[in-house]
């Protein structure tokens, strides 16, 4: 095999990985636009809240550590457990649930039927929020997701042996593949066919699916906005959870999680805001556009760094000729 | 079916009171400046008048849907059955038995048929079985729609999704469903069939229904009773063999005089008179 087709192939492999990992934050988007119209911009940054929610419940930090020290002269930081992390996650999801039941009773609750765009700047306000809350809760330090816990827990990193040799052998080249990849993409696929499944077939998801289609006639059957909203919320802060431990694994529990969002955008631009695969195969195409194009065209001819632009331009390219997306769902008009 | 001992029970069994109701949308536009009305059980209420004149506003604020369009009812109550439901949820509502079938359809149009239907019965909690015995009796009172079941609402005709929309009322039990416009875009023949389906369901599963209609002609013929709502008040109301006999409702609602049906073509040629004078 030659040598620049068997490259070529492995950085095809590794921007599909990269790929799942867009597609992860661009889901909880979809969550929320479908159902509401809110253009959710604090999904990232409820995935860095997700995330070092879980790292300081394992830890068994205290919350508001500095906050209590600071008003009570105190000297406590931890409460001296380490939780393990399958209870640490339940714990995380619950603390998501809350945060949503807290973000519709407080916030949305009161903008209903208000525009878009007041709709837009107040999760921009709550992106603010809830960056600030997570750093007084704990802590603005840099934290390493606890990959291997003391309790046995293992997300796995490292390469995988398996895949290098087999290819090796097959191929005379050994693909590179990162584990903590393939974890990602097994995970992300049972989500994306959960909530499918989810939606399709049960009484509050098709409930969802009315709310998403028309607000006021689901309100006219007696379906409760209310909880639907906080539903989808839920939904949304479990999604970014997943995406949060994803990306945490990958490079560490920090504030720069939260722009993660940003790069979800030409996802979403791609997909098409309403589609659930279409996150999926948005998340796909730009994670293997953008390894690629830098791969055979910007790296060679473009002096390189082109994946931190490759992504708008191909959205910029939809926006343009496929303004719904890939998956965007069609406009149903009859007059 | 309105006969004497009915009106007798007309006064006895109101469902639905709505007394001196007035509505604000967004704090400052006045809408309705107090309507009055009685629904009485099992019969056919028609709420009649042009464009404007409150009848779907009247119908939200039963329903509970005017909150999310920022509207509110200032003065006056609503009571459902003694109790009054006007700062009730909708979904609040829709458990007592009052659901709302809106103008212009409002079906979920990404989903199919049968998925609309089904959740029109998301509020019941009375087991998949006696679901399913309901969209059974919603298939035989429109058999259009169980042809059509497997179809993405949105694609389907303007008559069908008027069926789904009131299928969907249907399947949440209701004793009561206000209806908005049920003849809004549909052809003659088509609008004779929806009241007769209306008017079979009426009388053979006892649902009461109100039903705002500017279609003055077919709407004082299938119901018992009628009110008629100008901008905001109601200027008149009897039963509906009363209304349709009287000289005013006549000549500005059915457009009827005392020298025989007025032609549309009459009226065109004096517009057009009065555009080659001026």
């Amino acid at each position: 095999m030659p040598e620049q087709l068997a490259y070529t192939i492995e950085v095809f492999l590794n921007g599909l990985m990269a790929g799942v990992l867009y597609a992860l934050v661009a889901l909880g988007f979809v969550l929320i636009y479908k159902a509401s119209g809110i253009f959710n911009y604090a999904q990232g940054v409820m995935a860095l809240f997700a995330a070092m929610t879980l790292v300081g419940i394992q830890n068994g930090q205290v919350p508001f550590a500095h906050l209590i020290n600071a008003i009570f002269g105190t000297d406590v930081h931890k409460f001296g457990w380490t939780v393990h992390s399958f209870l640490a996650i339940l714990l995380t999801v619950i603390v998501m649930i809350a945060l949503a039941w807290a973000v519709q009773k407080f916030v949305f609750k009161h903008l209903v039927g208000q525009e878009p765009i007041i709709l837009f700047m107040a999760t921009i306000g709550l992106a603010y929020f809830l960056e600030g809350v997570a750093d007084l809760m704990w802590g603005s330090e840099l934290k390493a997701l606890n990959v291997c816990a003391a309790d046995g827990v293992c997300l796995p990193q490292g390469l995988n042996m398996w895949i290098d040799e087999t290819t090796f052998n097959a191929f005379g080249y050994g693909f590179f593949i990162d584990n903590l990849d393939i974890v990602a993409s097994i995970v992300a696929a049972i989500l994306v066919i959960g909530l499918v499944m989810f939606a399709q077939y049960t009484k509050q998801g098709r409930a969802m699916r009315a709310v998403a289609d028309d607000h006021q006639a689901a309100l006219s059957v007696g379906v409760s906005l209310n909880f639907i909203w906080v539903l989808v919320w839920s939904l949304a802060g479990f999604v970014a959870l997943v995406a949060g431990i994803m990306w945490g694994a990958k490079s560490g529990v920090q504030f720069s999680l939260s722009l993660i969002a940003l790069k979800a955008l030409p996802v979403l631009m791609l997909g098409g805001f309403t589609s659930i695969p279409g996150a999926i195969v948005g998340g796909l195409i730009i994670g293997v556009g953008e390894k690629l194009f830098e791969f055979l065209i910007g790296a060679p001819f473009l002096g390189g760094a082109t994946e931190n632009w490759f992504a708008y331009m191909l959205a910029l390219l939809f926006l343009v000729f496929r303004p719904q997306g890939l998956f965007g769902e069609k406009i149903i008009e009859r007059v | 079916m309105l006969d004497d001992t009915d009106t007798a029970a007309v006064q006895v069994d109101n469902v639905l009171e709505v007394n001196n109701i007035e509505v604000i949308y967004n704090h400052v536009i006045l809408v309705l400046k107090g309507v009055s009305l009685n629904v009485p059980k099992g019969g056919i209420t028609a709420l009649l008048g042009g464009n404007g004149a409150g009848k779907t506003t009247t119908l939200k604020a039963i329903s509970g849907l005017l909150a999310s369009e920022r509207g509110e009812v200032t003065k006056g109550s609503i009571k459902y059955r003694g109790e009054p439901i006007h700062h009730a949820d909708p979904a609040e509502t829709v458990k007592k038995g009052v659901v709302q079938v809106m103008e212009g359809r409002h079906c979920f149009e990404h989903l199919t048929i049968e998925e609309n239907l089904l959740t029109g019965a998301y509020t019941r909690s009375d087991g998949t079985a006696a679901i399913n015995a309901d969209l059974e009796m919603v298939y035989d009172y429109f058999p259009r729609l169980k042809e059509r079941r497997r179809s993405q609402a949105g694609y389907t005709s303007g008559g069908e999704q008027q069926m789904c929309a009131v299928g969907r009322a249907l399947m949440s039990k209701p004793e009561t469903i206000l209806l908005d416009e049920p003849s809004m875009g549909l052809a003659p023949q088509l609008v004779e069939q929806i009241f007769e389906i209306v008017k079979s369901i009426n009388e053979e599963q006892g649902v009461t229904f109100l039903l705002a209609e500017q279609n003055t002609n077919v709407a004082l013929r299938f119901a018992h009773y009628g009110y008629i709502l100008e901008s905001g008040r109601v200027v008149m109301d009897g039963p509906a063999k009363d209304l349709r006999e009287n000289q005013d409702v006549k000549e500005f609602y059915l457009g009827l005089s005392d020298e025989g049906r007025k032609s549309y073509r009459d009226v065109r040629s004096y517009r057009r008179r009065k555009r080659w004078l001026s």
